[in-house]
């Protein structure tokens, strides 16, 4: 019973992998329908497992096999032609195939399914060519061939002695019978099938080698047949030469490859993580350890180790193609559906991902694969139209990036129709129509993976069911990949996945956050900075509250770590992380402690080492003084003087010390006094210092992604990279979607790994589509009043050379544009700018009437080497950029209103940096001056009738 | 012959408790913890029990008990659960004990609502109660109530 079990399961393994194989060689054979090798190689499969089924007796198998090897061997023979109606039988057949060896795999048996119509379908096509065709061949040399010079199984191969020739020979004499003589055998056998009539003693060399004269000299027979016609052998013995040839193959072959249980590798695997983990613990111990011997095996150890996690990493690894082969046959099958031409190109088969993640992404991406087909390929006739040619291409390529796998499904349809998408998702009620209209490019593709979207006309057994691409999504994210989409209207959309290589060991940023270290995948990571002194000053602004980054220009929202985790009680470090490591208040208390210890000591009660009292360094202030936490600070003025005092102070308790041992009571009284003042004077610089360092702290700044989005993560401190296992959290904090999971670090504690885009979503950082409206309005309102606080302001060069400023929480962008891209409609200067058109206002224009009254200067050009600088601004739904000569500065103010101005424009002036200088009302110039841009004003119609 | 069980008990402010020693993987001294932030404040932190990850829950705080002091370290006791092991932080451990089913009492109806969900009953023992403590409630229904 076992041994049949394990027959079955062979056979089981062995045939899909055929199937796997025979769907590929069909669709090829589409392509190059003359090629015999490939139709050999179908029929090769085909027939195995035919012959295997009627030995394990599954009858309806075998006769459903039967049938298309028949018509295969017509196939093969030349007799038949393939047409699509065949190919499209012989891949049901494969179907109907694959879905018996489930039945086989799930109850033993073929099961009950009816392939009768199917084995009809086969029959009538192999009746109707043979009725239509000529007579049926008989002899290999009779049959006609479309390569009429040499038989075809000749021409394919060498001419020196084949085995197959016997077989074809039997094959395609009696095509019909079931159970021929032989098995089979690939064309491309190692030794020649004269050496194994040799070995068994048959024949001589001699004798082989005159049979393969002959056949040079264009006997079109092979060397079994002919040695059978001379009598030197017998056809059983031919047979059983065969079987040898087959069997050495065979054996070449399985040395080389062997079948494990993936169980297996998912116990090594896990094995092997233990071990990484337990390396990373000695790792950290040796370094505290001296002796050689110890640090050497280590050092072999972490060596070793690595290697053995590549190993098992490699033997889990398995080309992308595993997936992609099905995409050909899915595909053709789609597009003839849906009555298109689609031609699949690929690139990068070969790249290598982890098994659990080719499994995970083989759903998705046919979903994916589909989608192109079904939505973005169009019909040939529109096409055409187009100017296209009227076969699409379906484009798959994968590569290896930064320890990560892209890969990317593109097509040259007609992209994603923008409109259609933002008015199916006003229609589905996912969006308002409002926000429909200042939805930018980026935000209306990312509708499409929107739970419950579709844009699909018309339902088709494809796609258009309203499941799809968030699922995609989701599936994607699950393994902590990304997916974004590209789009180009008329020319096709691409679809970009990015994917770890595997997920059991990931590289990870281990980063400080209140004292605690949490693990960031290095997937989502894209750089790290470090601001420190003034470039914390300068570097970090604020939109609203909302504290930002100029990461190279492009503004960065910051996300605070320990307040997203809870921990920041909102006070004094919003932006100096380091200062929470620096414990100040500790410092003093240390301070305080000493001195009672002194005056202690000085009534007569408790010890003091003398030496002690006149060192700087052995008290609890010295100690936290000239560590590296603060040392760092070095360059602080107020340091340096706080570390004068400190040492002038023990000086001074060194010297009371000594006056008290010579009883001069009054002078120690004295020297106690000024002691005092001394230390007022220490505490006094400790705070100074906090207050400076809060100034000056360094801000690390973790650049990570999330989505189609960046964001600055603030953290105390970066540590290291490490390479981490991933463990999954307990049920109960499975809810928690800030965490991925948690891992063991070097000494042997556990740390959390974040989930950077439950990070994102929790900080907002993400959820944008929804709240921006919101938040807007917010900020209008909020407008009116922050002129009298605190604020960040935009400094610049008025045309007049006065000084103008903005609100910098009211600039949208910083931008500059070559003056040759700037273009006018009527009298309205414009930019392209961001898919849209932006009115590009100059100031000095703007205000021409008052600037003639003042300076009689007209308004001239705006420009510095060819560019100009504009600052963007938008309300909810417009946008004006405003062109300055000069960006003086950005400052923060205290402002006040000085004189309210009745002008446009301006909303008054206040005294900046110690200048007069004009503050813009940028709301109003919208309102007054700015008229929507005419693409905008349309799109905004045409959203609200839809709604 | 009544059916007998063993317990394996400790103490929690003061209170006396009980979980089948069946369900007890093993009873640890104090281990540091890496505290798991935006979870529920049962949850103290997470413990690396050889190279397995495990949650520890503060029962005081499971059980609505008073704060433990400072200074005070608990002990971990090691409940098997489907999901992999999860600690029960508890103040002290105490024997094994043997019960009869015949001491064992339903909690009255004026039993706290929070506490009556994790606790079985009691067994009366020889001057004192000893709670039996539902070991899957305590793992599991916190976060349901919280989510």
């Amino acid at each position: 019973m076992d041994v049949q079990d394990d027959i079955v399961k062979e056979f089981l393994v062995e045939s899909n992998e055929n199937l796997d194989q025979v769907d590929r060689d069909l669709i090829s054979l589409e392509k190059e329908p003359s090629s015999r090798e490939i139709l050999a190689r179908i029929f090769r499969a085909i027939h195995t497992i035919k012959g295997t089924t009627g030995f394990l007796g599954f009858a309806k198998l075998e006769s459903v096999a039967h049938a298309g090897e028949n018509l295969l061997s017509r196939l093969r023979d030349g007799t038949l032609a393939l047409t699509s109606e065949i190919t499209s039988a012989l891949l049901a057949l494969v179907d109907a195939v694959r879905e018996m060896l489930l039945s086989i795999e799930a109850t033993g048996q073929d099961g009950d399914g009816d392939y009768s119509s199917l084995t009809a379908t086969l029959s009538r096509l192999l009746e109707a060519e043979s009725k239509s065709g000529t007579s049926s061949p008989q002899t290999l040399a009779s049959k006609p061939t479309p390569v009429p010079s040499a038989p075809p199984q000749t021409k394919a191969q060498p001419p020196c002695a084949s085995p197959s020739a016997v077989t074809s020979e039997a094959e395609s004499t009696c095509p019909p019978q079931p159970k021929s003589k032989a098995e089979p055998v690939s064309a491309s056998t190692s030794a020649p099938l004269g050496s194994f009539f040799c070995n068994t003693g048959h024949v001589t060399e001699q004798q082989v080698a005159s049979a393969l004269e002959q056949q040079m000299d264009g006997d079109p027979r092979h060397v079994g047949e002919i040695l059978v016609e001379q009598g030197l052998v017998q056809p059983g013995e031919v047979l059983e030469a065969l079987q040898a040839q087959k069997e050495a193959r065979a054996s070449v072959l399985s040395s080389g490859n062997i079948r494990v249980d993936v169980g297996q590798l998912d116990k090594l695997m896990n094995l092997v993580g233990e071990l990484v983990l337990a390396r990373n613990q000695i790792l950290q111990y040796s370094a505290r350890q001296q002796d050689p011997a110890f640090l050497g095996t280590s050092q072999r150890l972490n060596l070793i180790t690595t290697e053995l996690q590549e190993g098992v990493m490699k033997t889990r690894m398995q080309p992308i193609d595993n997936v992609w082969n099905r995409f050909p046959r899915v595909v053709r099958d789609l597009a003839m559906s849906c009555g298109k031409r689609v031609r699949v190109e690929m690139e990068g088969k070969e790249t290598e991902l982890d098994k659990t993640i080719i499994e995970a992404i083989k759903d998705p991406l046919t979903h994916i694969v589909r989608n192109s087909v079904d939505h973005g390929i169009e019909t040939p006739e529109k096409r055409i139209a187009a100017g296209k040619p009227a076969e699409g291409r379906l484009f798959l390529r994968a590569f290896h990036e930064g320890g990560q796998v892209n890969i990317e499904v593109s097509d040259d349809g007609a992209g994603v129709d923008l409109d259609r998408v933002k008015r199916k998702a006003v229609e589905r009620g996912l969006i308002t129509s409002e926000q429909a209209g200042r939805m930018s490019e980026r935000e209306a593709l990312n509708l499409l993976f929107l739970p419950g979207f579709s844009t699909a006309a018309k339902v088709t057994n494809v796609s258009g069911r309203g499941v799809g691409m968030d699922v995609v999504k989701t599936n994607i994210e699950k393994i902590g990949g990304f997916v974004d989409i590209q789009n180009k209207p008329g020319q096709g959309a691409t679809l970009k996945i990015k994917i770890p290589l595997t997920l059991a060991i990931i590289p990870a940023l281990v980063v400080t956050g209140a004292g605690d270290r949490y693990a960031i995948p290095q997937i989502s990571l894209l750089e790290l900075v470090r601001l420190e002194g003034e470039g914390v000053r300068q570097g970090i602004e604020s939109i609203h509250g909302a504290p930002v980054y100029r990461l190279r220009g492009n503004l960065l929202p910051l996300v605070y770590l320990n307040r997203e985790l809870g921990f920041d009680d909102g006070s004094a470090d919003a932006r100096g992380s380091d200062l929470r490591t620096l414990d100040f208040e500790a410092a003093i208390k240390g301070h305080e402690a000493w001195k009672v210890r002194l005056r202690e000591f000085l009534d007569g009660k408790g010890s003091f080492d003398e030496e002690e009292v006149g060192r700087n360094d052995r008290c609890l202030l010295g100690k936290w003084l000239y560590s590296p936490k603060v040392q760092q600070y070095r360059y602080l003025t107020i340091l340096k003087q706080l570390e004068k005092a400190h040492t002038e102070f023990h000086q001074q308790a060194k010297r009371v010390i000594v006056v008290k041992r010579s009883n001069n009571a009054d002078q120690a009284e004295r020297d106690l006094a000024s002691l005092a003042t001394m230390s007022g004077d220490v505490v006094s610089l400790i705070s100074a210092l906090r207050k400076t360092v809060s100034e000056n702290a360094a801000v690390n700044i973790v650049v990570l992604q999330a989505d189609d989005r960046q964001f600055g993560l603030v953290v105390d401190e970066v540590n290291d990279t490490e390479e981490i296992v991933v463990k999954p959290l307990g049920k109960r904090l499975k809810g928690l979607s800030t965490f991925a999971g948690a891992t063991i670090m070097g000494d042997g504690k556990v740390a959390l790994i974040l989930d950077v885009m439950g990070l994102a979503h929790r900080a907002s950082v993400i959820s944008e589509l929804r709240e921006r409206g919101l938040l807007e309005d917010n900020k209008a309102e909020a407008a009116d009043d922050r002129l009298e606080e605190q604020q960040t302001l935009l400094l610049f060069q008025s045309p007049d050379d006065g000084r103008m400023a903005v609100p910098l929480s009211l600039v949208t962008r910083l931008e500059e544009f070559p003056c040759s891209e700037i273009e006018k409609t009527g009298t309205q200067e414009v930019v392209q700018y961001r898919g849209s058109i932006l009115p590009l206002i100059r100031i000095s224009a703007l205000l021409t009437e008052r600037r003639r009254k003042a300076r009689r200067a007209p308004g001239r050009p705006a420009s510095q080497d060819g560019k100009v600088q504009v600052v963007v601004y938008s309300d909810q739904e417009r946008s004006i950029g405003l062109i300055v000569d000069r960006i003086l500065d950005i400052v923060e103010e205290n402002l006040s209103l000085q004189q309210t101005s009745a002008r446009g424009g301006i909303r008054g002036s206040a005294v900046i940096q110690g200048r007069v200088t004009e503050i813009l009302d940028l709301e109003s110039l919208v309102r007054t001056y700015a008229t929507p841009p005419p693409n905008k004003s349309a799109k905004r119609k045409r959203g609200s009738e839809n709604a | 012959m009544p059916e007998r069980q063993q317990f394996s008990t400790f103490l929690v402010d003061g209170l006396f408790f009980g979980v089948e020693v069946e369900k007890v993987q093993e009873v640890l001294r104090y281990q540091q913890m890496t505290r798991v932030p935006l979870a529920s404040p049962v949850v103290r932190g997470l413990i690396n029990l050889r190279g397995q990850i495990v949650t520890a829950l503060d029962l005081r705080r499971r059980l609505d008990l008073s704060e433990r002091p400072d200074g005070q370290v608990p002990m971990n006791v090691v409940i098997r659960t489907d999901d992999g092991g999860v600690s029960l932080l508890v103040d002290e451990i105490g024997d094994v004990v043997e019960v009869d089913e015949s001491t064992f009492e339903r909690p009255p109806d004026t039993l706290k609502s929070s506490a009556r969900a994790v606790i079985r009953g009691v067994h009366k023992l020889n001057g004192r109660l000893m709670h039996v403590l539902d070991t899957e409630k305590v793992v599991n229904q916190d976060s349901e109530g919280k989510r």
